[in-house]
């Protein structure tokens, strides 16, 4: 079940990359990160695969698709990709591979590890420890991060604010 | 995932689709966190909770970075990232 999906995953951001039509990338975008969230409800943890689906790909991919629409014709192709471009950014994402791969596979011993066994979230604790102003908790990263959305916010009706 | 972020990255040119990339290679690096919290410790949850707050804050940049490119394209009237190499004055 883990390789359906992380195949699916893999073979749909490469899809993504590759294609010449926006939209279609747009939706394969949107395949990938349903593949996330289905790794993240076999990990246990549903709230975050919840928000996942909630914001990454019901908001933004139709941000998405709205920007698409706005800006090009989804008729047209994007023009084909010149050698030399295509030359650097394979030598930079195998180089990636490779390193990650190598850092990866020689600290880990195992590759197929069972999960180890952890209770469930409990909704309640994940609350508290989001709100709490204890030793572990969450409340200033959780303030900063609505300070961070509220400038995003001003920012952006700034920025395409009709003349 | 990611590498397939990079790749696409470096080589389109079409600007929406550079940052399609771009979520890419936030997702992925996204799910690393949440294995490594899952698998080496599975009492504490922290990586989960940064990946909570890297999804928000992916949310914001993909809407500012869009509203750039709305803009961009009024003024341009093309996305192409090759063909804005001019300054404003």
């Amino acid at each position: 079940m883990y390789f359906i999906v992380a195949l699916s995953m893999i073979v749909f951001s490469a899809m993504a990359v590759t294609t010449r039509k926006i939209l279609r990338a747009a939706t394969y975008l949107l395949f990938t990160l349903f593949a996330g969230a289905v790794v993240y409800f076999m990990l246990d943890y549903e709230f975050l695969g919840a928000v996942q689906i909630a914001v990454y790909a019901g908001g933004i991919v139709v941000l998405f698709v709205f920007a698409i629409l706005l800006t090009s014709r989804p008729g047209d192709n994007s023009e084909r990709l010149t050698s030399k471009s295509r030359v650097l950014g394979a030598v930079a994402a195998i180089a990636t591979l490779v390193i990650t791969g190598y850092a990866l596979i020689s600290r880990v011993s195992v590759a197929l590890a069972p999960k180890p066994e952890m209770q469930a979230l409990d909704m309640q604790q994940l609350g508290s420890t989001l709100m709490g102003t204890g030793d572990g908790q969450y409340l200033l990263p959780f303030e900063a991060v609505s300070v961070l959305l509220l400038a995003c916010i001003i920012g952006g009706v700034v920025v395409a604010r009709k003349r | 995932m990611f590498c397939c972020g990079v790749y696409g990255f470096i080589t389109r040119k079409n600007m929406i689709a550079m940052l399609v990339s771009l979520e890419l290679m936030l997702n992925a690096v996204d799910i690393n966190f949440v294995v490594f919290n899952r698998f080496l410790y599975p009492e504490q949850t922290e990586g989960m909770f940064f990946t909570l707050f890297a999804i928000a804050i992916a949310a914001a940049e993909t809407a500012l970075a869009i509203a750039i490119i709305i803009n961009i394209f009024r003024a341009v009237r093309n996305i192409d990232v090759r063909s804005l190499n001019e300054m404003k004055f």
